[in-house]
């Protein structure tokens, strides 16, 4: 299987997030970068399913020149190759990405063949847009499920689980197709040893890009105004207790 | 020139976030100077234009094919396609939930324009087809993004939780809808499903009883879960937890994992990292348990035990018992 695998670099979950003076762009001074926590995944998934049927993931992100850091760290968990689409300026939108992406995945098409499965994360952890994967899915003409938190390939079948409020979904999608994956669906490995002198090896492919900006125009970043909270302190330890039922009490929860 | 609002439902009963969605589409047709309009995507749903009048609607389309029984996000989206090409709403807004974004992003993408999620605010400009101005999350809440949409036709999402739902009854009419659907939109339809126990989920539960790093184990957990059933509620965990291997991601509370809105969201042992905190801060009450007072979750908590949660949480549980005349 030909596996093909979409990532994101973004500031690493738990930090603080700052903004530069002219609320642009967010302030990377003293961020460390990972790849966002629903694709960590996705390229997880990809490389068990390749383990299993055999075949290769490769990653790919639009991003700047040091996203290859988050490249090289798929690789090091079993992506077998590696392409950076080159965007040194300001962040694009999303219709713009996923136009860049697009075109790049028609010619590694066109060059390597068709990829089976095309995997996303679910949403970028930063900017949170909830559409390139599904942008580019229809660009390509095909069907495409977020959220996924089971994935199986078989018989040129995806089968897809899914959270609902009614329970679990089941999809089955005939490849090629695309998938949006979520965290949850399976626990990252770390790198081997072998997978970090693979990493060190590797040549990325890097590709110059450009593609027509979308309607969207991000303005100014800024913080949520902060609200002025007060903690009610109900006491230190175990004696504490008696204050907490109280309060229960007061909330009716305690039925 | 309308504000069309997508209702999401699963085979008919309505998802939660529309009510507040068709009140925030309402307040912005109000403001641009028209009306508010509600579709509906399968006959599942015609059940409900009833409700969707009593929340502003003054029109409901009503989408009929044989092939919209279930969902699927590519028929879905290419209905909602269909109705904006025949219709030609100002705007499109969708739910903030998983569907209600999957939709409103694959009808633009068929429809080549552009989308913009989890709006919480909008800012309609000087005239009513130039841009539209909006307030979106980003980090899902932690910082908000200032942004606008150029398009004769706006797709966007509104933030759950940013509005409260008000009714407003209203003299509405039905439309139906029939769409032109192909092969190609029905490999995505929902192909089965595993109904959930009846019972309350984390997103649900009016009570939920939390453990982070603190909790130590997976066994750490064990005073928590007892709490958690003297309440009736459920159990959830911090990320840390869930990347330790201690509970299973399904319980966890964050960014990546589930948004909550409980009546009391007890945190024990979780320092409160920004992820975390936006999977909790719609709770209506917060009550932290930790040993560090200066702890994030501790200054954003409306109260709060300063102490050893392995200690603490077993005395509220013996309080609770005591008080009940068990013991």
């Amino acid at each position: 299987m030909n596996i093909l695998v979409c990532v994101k670099r973004v500031p690493a979950p738990g930090a603080r997030i700052n903004i530069t003076e002219n609320g642009q762009a967010v302030d990377t001074a003293f961020l460390g970068f990972t790849v966002s926590p629903h694709e960590e995944c996705a390229v997880e998934a990809a490389v068990q399913l390749v383990e299993k049927d055999g075949g290769a993931v490769t990653v790919l992100t639009l991003g700047p020149s040091e996203a290859e850091e988050q490249l090289r760290t798929a690789v090091s968990v079993g992506a077998a190759k590696a392409v950076l689409l080159v965007n040194d300026g300001p962040d694009w939108d999303p219709q713009r990405t996923a136009r860049g992406i697009s075109s790049s995945i028609r010619q590694l098409e066109s060059a390597h063949g068709p990829y089976d499965l095309i995997l996303f994360g679910n949403e970028s952890a930063d900017s949170c847009g909830y559409q390139v994967g599904i942008r580019i899915a229809i660009a390509l003409g095909r069907p495409m499920v977020n959220g996924a938190k089971a994935l199986d390939v078989e018989n040129g079948l995806a089968t897809i689980r899914r959270e609902a409020d009614s329970g679990q979904e089941l999809y089955t999608l005939p490849l090629p197709a695309c998938i949006g994956i979520r965290e949850g669906i399976n626990l990252p490995r770390y790198p081997t040893m072998k997978g970090r002198l693979a990493s060190k090896k590797v040549d990325i492919e890097q590709v110059s890009i450009n593609a027509v900006p979308g309607g969207q125009r991000m303005i100014q970043l800024r913080r949520p105004a902060e609200t002025a909270s007060t903690t009610v302190i109900l006491g230190t330890g175990p004696e504490a207790a008696s204050a907490v039922v109280d309060l229960l009490d007061e909330l009716g929860v305690l039925s | 020139m309308t504000v069309l609002v997508v209702v999401d439902h699963d085979r008919g009963t309505i998802a939660p976030a529309v009510l507040a969605t068709l009140t925030a589409g309402r307040g912005l047709a109000d403001d641009l100077n028209t009306t508010v309009e509600a579709l509906t995507i399968g006959t599942n749903a015609d059940a409900l234009s009833d409700m969707l009048a009593n929340y502003g609607a003054t029109t409901v389309h009503q989408a009929h094919h044989e092939i919209l029984v279930d969902y699927g996000p590519d028929a879905w989206g290419e209905v909602l396609a269909q109705v904006v090409r025949a219709t030609s709403p100002q705007v499109v807004l969708g739910c903030g939930t998983e569907r209600g974004h999957e939709v409103v992003a694959q009808a633009a993408a068929r429809l080549d324009l552009p989308a913009v999620m989890n709006c919480t605010e909008f800012t309609p400009g000087d005239t009513h087809d130039g841009p539209l101005g909006m307030i979106r999350t980003r980090w899902g809440g932690s910082l908000l993004e200032k942004t606008e949409l150029d398009s004769p036709i706006k797709l966007v999402t509104l933030a759950n939780y940013s509005t409260e739902a008000v009714e407003s009854k209203t003299n509405s009419r039905v439309i139906q809808f029939e769409p032109t659907l192909d092969s190609s939109v029905t490999h995505s339809i929902v192909r089965d499903r595993v109904e959930r126990i009846a019972g309350v989920t984390l997103a649900t539960s009016p009570v939920v009883v939390s453990g982070g790093r603190g909790v130590g184990s997976a066994e750490g957990f064990a005073p928590l879960e007892e709490l958690a059933s003297l309440l009736d509620g459920v159990v959830g965990c911090s990320r840390a937890v869930t990347n330790n291997g201690w509970r299973n991601h399904a319980d966890q509370v964050g960014q990546t994992g589930t948004r909550i809105a409980p009546d009391i969201y007890i945190a024990c042992g979780i320092s409160g990292a920004i992820q975390h905190w936006v999977g909790a801060m719609a709770s209506k009450n917060i009550l932290a348990i930790n040993i560090d007072k200066e702890a994030n979750i501790v200054t954003k908590a409306g109260y709060a035990v300063i102490g050893d949660l392995h200690t603490v949480v077993p005395a509220i549980c013996a309080e609770i018992k005591r008080r009940r005349g068990e013991s």
